[in-house]
């Protein structure tokens, strides 16, 4: 989607503020947040990419005014919702309606700490099917602008770059989205000119590689 | 103490509470309630998200491929395998990339479009990493950002940004310092700082 999550290239938002000394979270609330968004998607009713479209999915006004904990919560509210595992009622008044759910066990600690430790690949078994590119070849971004949920960056979109590297075939973000696990693609990273991309702002000489699925591609 | 919440002040409290305390409290108690998590769980969560996942993992990599051709060609090679080797696998680094620093190009990592990060081996996010001013500007100005953390680059060095689009992670591996040369991988550990691992700084740099 052409929303407020594709930042790359964008004016506007000031300097940079590092800080060394910085915490990992800046209020309790922020802690429980990210805790709950992992125990509730350690139940295995969405991906990551759905999760990260419920994030994404909402006007620019409200996506730059929340803070980032603030849009993971929206966004775990809003799939609680789709999913129907939520009533808006129920989310207002903060009180189950009626039977309490006793078929989705809730995720157990060990378990919690296994789907953070543990190792659950994106990469699937092509089944024969060979990657259309290799690394050198030039490859244009097509043009595409879904509403649903895409990982190209708008920067990118009709410019030229050259294959760097062929990572595997990977589970694709954009049906991933749709709560589909298993349709995978071969992914790739795309070297561009960053002048090719934004031009004389960026420097002569300097890159951006992205990572890009065969379905985003053709061939030069 | 602004924040101690006592319990004969009940109301007092409650009504200080700000929106995004109470309404995470509020959702909390309402999965809870509906059987949907167990707050032992998210305490689980938490402990493992800050003791068992973080930058010193990171540096203990680059400082094993500072230290061992063998282990920094593996790394070049397959660094999956090789990090995975270590113990440092799981979630957000399930693929891995390692991207080395050279005199003629410096690698610096981002995510446009959400905030993927490396977790094993650099912990969660910092919160300038996931915000709207490096997203937007460390493809497109990546001099300027680098000015900001007090970096200058030769000109002669070309910087290669890496915008993490899919779920492969990348870990930057920075040149290693001058005059260290027989330092153990242990000595050389502590020169490696997070930043550095993203690209916004130089290894034995003070950050």
């Amino acid at each position: 989607m052409n929303g407020p999550q594709d930042a790359g290239g964008r004016h506007g938002f000031g300097p940079v503020r590092p800080d060394p000394d910085e915490p990992l979270f800046h209020a309790p609330w922020e802690r429980r947040a990210l805790a709950m968004t992992m125990a509730m998607g350690g139940l295995g009713q969405w991906t990551i990419d759905e999760s990260r479209h419920a994030r994404e999915a909402r006007s620019p006004a409200e996506y730059y005014r929340l803070s980032y904990y603030g849009i993971w919560i929206a966004g775990l509210e809003k799939l609680l919702l789709d999913k129907a595992m939520v009533s808006e009622g129920e989310l207002a008044s903060g009180v189950p309606d009626g039977a309490v759910e006793d078929k989705l066990p809730p995720l157990s600690p060990e378990g919690a700490v296994t789907s953070i430790l543990g190792i659950a690949p994106y990469s699937r078994d092509p089944g024969g099917r060979d990657p259309a590119f290799g690394v050198g070849d030039p490859v244009r971004a097509r043009n595409l602008q879904p509403a649903g949920h895409i990982r190209m960056p708008s920067y990118c979109r009709d410019r030229s770059g050259t294959v760097t590297a062929v990572h595997g075939y990977h589970v694709f973000a954009d049906t991933s989205a749709e709560g589909d696990r298993d349709t995978a693609h071969w992914l790739y990273n795309v070297t561009f000119s960053a002048r090719d991309l934004f031009g004389d702002r960026a420097g002569a000489g300097d890159t951006v590689s992205v990572d890009l699925w065969e379905p985003y591609l053709d061939a030069v | 103490m602004p924040h101690d919440h006592s319990d004969h002040d009940h109301d007092h409290n409650h009504s200080e509470m700000d929106d995004m305390t109470s309404r995470v409290m509020a959702l909390e108690k309402l999965l809870t309630d509906k059987g949907l998590i167990d707050p032992a769980t998210l305490d689980a969560i938490l402990e493992t998200c800050e003791t068992r996942i973080g930058p010193r993992n990171g540096a203990k990599v680059v400082a094993r491929a500072w230290a061992d051709p063998a282990f920094a060609q593996a790394l070049r090679d397959d660094a999956t395998a090789a990090i995975h080797s270590m113990g440092f696998g799981g979630r957000q680094g399930e693929h891995l990339t390692a991207v080395f620093n050279a005199p003629d190009q410096h690698n610096m990592v981002v995510c446009t479009l959400c905030s993927c990060y490396p977790w094993p081996v650099l912990g969660l996010p910092p919160v300038w990493y996931k915000s709207m001013p490096y997203r937007s500007r460390a493809v497109s100005e990546p001099r300027a950002v680098l000015e900001e953390f007090g970096v200058t680059l030769p000109d002669s060095t070309a910087i290669r940004v890496w915008d993490s689009t899919a779920e492969m992670r990348y870990l930057v591996v920075p040149m290693r310092p001058e005059g260290t040369d027989g330092w153990s991988a242990e000595e050389l550990e502590p020169l490696v700082s997070r930043d550095a691992m993203i690209g916004t700084a130089l290894a034995g740099a003070v950050t």
